[in-house]
């Protein structure tokens, strides 16, 4: 939430209900994320970035949108498509690109990988591969914060195929049924993976046009907007903080990679990549903070300060050790062990 | 003490978990105002209330993945899932979810919670509501899996899975919820990982599991009576972690190993037991370690076809008796 003490003074024409301190700090993290992403998409050119990975490119809006409405000990639930919602967050650079890298200074230091990338102290509460899994347990940790009265709010993010799984329904129904504190996040960024979604649903929109099916409100949003993504993050939370149930969010948006690193999206029609960049959500938000006011010397410091940290992470990741190999049979169970017999 | 049932000890084990931990919580399709499919949580609702004890829509997958979510951040679920062959039906939390995230995430996450569910044939249900899934669970790395054949060990093990740190899977069988047995007064904690020798004897071991406890202890009384065969009766109860020791002991005493498994032949829990033995006991064994098992087939429904396919004390004591030329 934005107070007055983070509003700029008079005159800088900043002096809205987002203000300038949140305002930067969008900026930032939308740029952050772009800027990390990149890098592992060029890592992984230089093979340095093995298995596979799910980019954000195009899509930062949401992550940092609604990371930038949380509050620390709001919780994250990812897919594998989980890199910029976990830096959103706060986790270091080097930490995603360490796991990306398979080395040993990675989040989880190369035991998960691309794809479950997890930070529960910055509230990271894991990325889940298998489309769906994760709208359950959201519900999970979404029923202890009411069993216990606790406030903070379960944000589950997900893609547009993820509707069309039985966990989605279930996980829905289950949410507004027990009035749960939880904000499911539905990233609708065309395509399944690639196949079209419009091929493989009867109504419109994946999320939006099902909300009524368990009473919910049908909310649908420009997804490559950070400020409307900020807004429409803290009303939701808002309601769910004062016991009024879940919400479901459709933001669209667009990927400008492939599904994986495996796929050079040849299904696109012609022109609607380049049709999406001219609405880029870093391009969007950078001249929003020129309108506001914001002087070039502000911005390019940020950018500066972001592409350090991307550079110095990447270093850090090249001189990294391989992981240690006898972490292979630890935490199978809590007590550190795989021992299944004695 | 009291003499109680095996259904009533499973609510007797819930309510002294829930009475000791306020993080203890427990949702299911129809556990709370009905009190369960098989009624074995009567009064739980009441004793309890209606925000610990919580009657879900039939979803299973939101069941067990609720139940995940509150585990991983501080409360100690017990879910429900009515039959084990919905297993089946959220298989995704049970095999990819439960037991890798804290692997996956580098010892970070926590995963404290208890699936109970009524396993195994006798109720004339037919191939989707009487399989004995025990096997499907074991096979995962991560899980625990428990299966208790008594009223206080239902109590017992039902109070360690609470308490354990790692995901439990408890298999009730539901054809021993009628069964009665002596518990006593008080708090009853087991440790998870042991086995039991309910019956010493010399001449054979025989590892049984849930259901298979009864019958093969009776098999045992009638080798012994009717043909001076001394069997030691081994209840495994517990096949994550397995207390690969006691069964190893009673080989090394016995020199015969017979295991007796509801589950159907293929991949069963008894299959890794015999291959343990054969491995690191086989200069103790006299003989070929047998298994006796459900044939590789769906169950049937009608009683006279389920009688006939499920092990039995007769096909118990005829396949010793044959195994040990007597």
């Amino acid at each position: 939430m934005s107070t007055a003490k983070d509003r700029s003074p008079a005159g800088s024409g900043l002096n809205d209900d987002i203000g300038e301190q949140k305002r930067l700090a969008l900026y930032r993290s939308q740029l952050r994320l772009r800027e990390a992403e990149q890098r592992a998409f060029d890592l992984f050119l230089q093979n340095l970035v093995k298995g596979t990975s799910h980019l954000s490119l195009g899509q930062e809006a949401i992550a940092a949108g609604f990371a930038e409405a949380m509050v620390k000990g709001d919780l994250s639930f990812c897919t594998y498509r989980g890199h910029a919602h976990t830096l959103a967050r706060g986790v270091p650079v080097e930490k995603v690109l360490g796991e990306l890298m398979q080395r040993d200074n990675g989040l989880m230091r190369g035991k998960g990988g691309s794809m479950h990338l997890t930070s529960e102290e910055h509230g990271v509460m894991g990325s889940y591969a298998i489309i769906g899994a994760h709208l359950p347990i959201a519900c999970g940790a979404a029923w202890r914060a009411q069993y216990r009265g606790d406030k903070d709010v379960s944000v589950c993010f997900f893609g547009d195929g993820t509707t069309n799984i039985g966990a989605f329904h279930e996980a829905l129904n289950f949410a507004a049924v027990w009035k749960l504190p939880v904000v499911f996040v539905c990233e609708n960024n065309l395509y399944m993976e690639y196949t079209p979604i419009k091929d493989v649903i009867p109504i419109p929109q994946p999320a939006a046009d099902r909300a009524s099916a368990y009473g919910l409100e049908r909310i649908l949003i420009d997804g490559n907007d950070a400020d409307v993504v900020y807004r429409t993050a803290q009303k939701a939370f808002a309601r769910a903080r004062a016991g009024e149930g879940p919400s479901l969010i459709e933001c669209l948006t667009y990927r400008h990679s492939g599904h994986s690193r495996a796929d050079p999206a040849k299904y696109r029609p012609e022109g609607e990549l380049e049709k999406w960049k001219q609405h880029d959500p870093v391009n969007i938000y950078r001249d929003r903070l020129k309108q506001f006011g914001v002087s070039d010397e502000t911005i390019a410091e940020i950018d500066a300060s972001v592409r350090k940290e991307v550079d110095d992470a990447t270093e850090a990741c090249k001189a990294a050790a391989p992981p240690s190999l006898d972490i292979i049979f630890t935490d199978v169970y809590a007590d550190g062990g795989w021992a299944w017999r004695n | 003490m009291a003499e109680i049932s095996y259904r009533d000890a499973v609510t007797r084990g819930i309510a002294q978990e829930m009475t000791r931990d306020p993080d203890v919580v427990f949702l299911g399709e129809d556990v709370a105002k009905p009190g369960g499919c098989f009624k074995a949580t009567v009064g739980l609702y009441e004793q309890f209330g209606g925000i610990r004890v919580r009657d879900t829509p039939i979803s299973e997958q939101a069941i067990l993945g609720a139940a995940m979510g509150a585990a991983m951040t501080g409360l100690k679920p017990i879910a429900e899932i009515m039959f084990s062959d919905f297993i089946a039906v959220c298989f995704d939390y049970i095999a990819n979810e439960f037991p890798k995230s804290r692997y996956m995430s580098n010892g970070q996450t926590k995963c404290p919670l208890v699936v109970r569910t009524a396993n195994g044939a006798g109720s004339r249900f037919g191939a989707q509501h009487s399989q004995s899934v025990e096997n499907w669970c074991m096979m995962i790395p991560g899980l625990k899996v428990v299966a208790p054949s008594s009223p206080i060990d239902v109590i017992g093990l039902m109070a360690a899975a609470v308490r354990d740190p790692d995901p439990v899977i408890f298999f009730e069988h539901k054809s021993l919820y009628n069964s009665k047995g002596e518990v006593p007064d008080g708090e009853i904690v087991d440790t998870l990982g042991t086995a039991k020798i309910l019956r010493p004897g010399k001449d054979a071991t025989i590892v049984a599991l849930a259901l298979m406890v009864p019958r093969a202890l009776e098999a045992a009384e009638r080798l012994k009576i009717d043909h001076g065969i001394d069997c030691e009766v081994v209840d495994v109860r517990s096949l994550v972690p397995l207390d690969t020791q006691t069964i190893l002991g009673s080989v090394a005493k016995t020199h015969r190993l017979f295991t007796v498994e509801e589950n159907p032949r293929l991949c069963g829990w008894g299959a890794e037991v015999v291959s343990i033995v054969a491995d690191e006991a086989f200069y103790d064994l006299d003989g070929p370690p047998v298994r006796i098992t459900t044939p590789h087939i769906p169950l049937p429904a009608a009683d006279i076809m389920e009688d006939m396919v499920l092990p039995t004390p007769q096909r118990i004591v005829d396949t010793i008796r044959r195994s040990l030329g007597s």
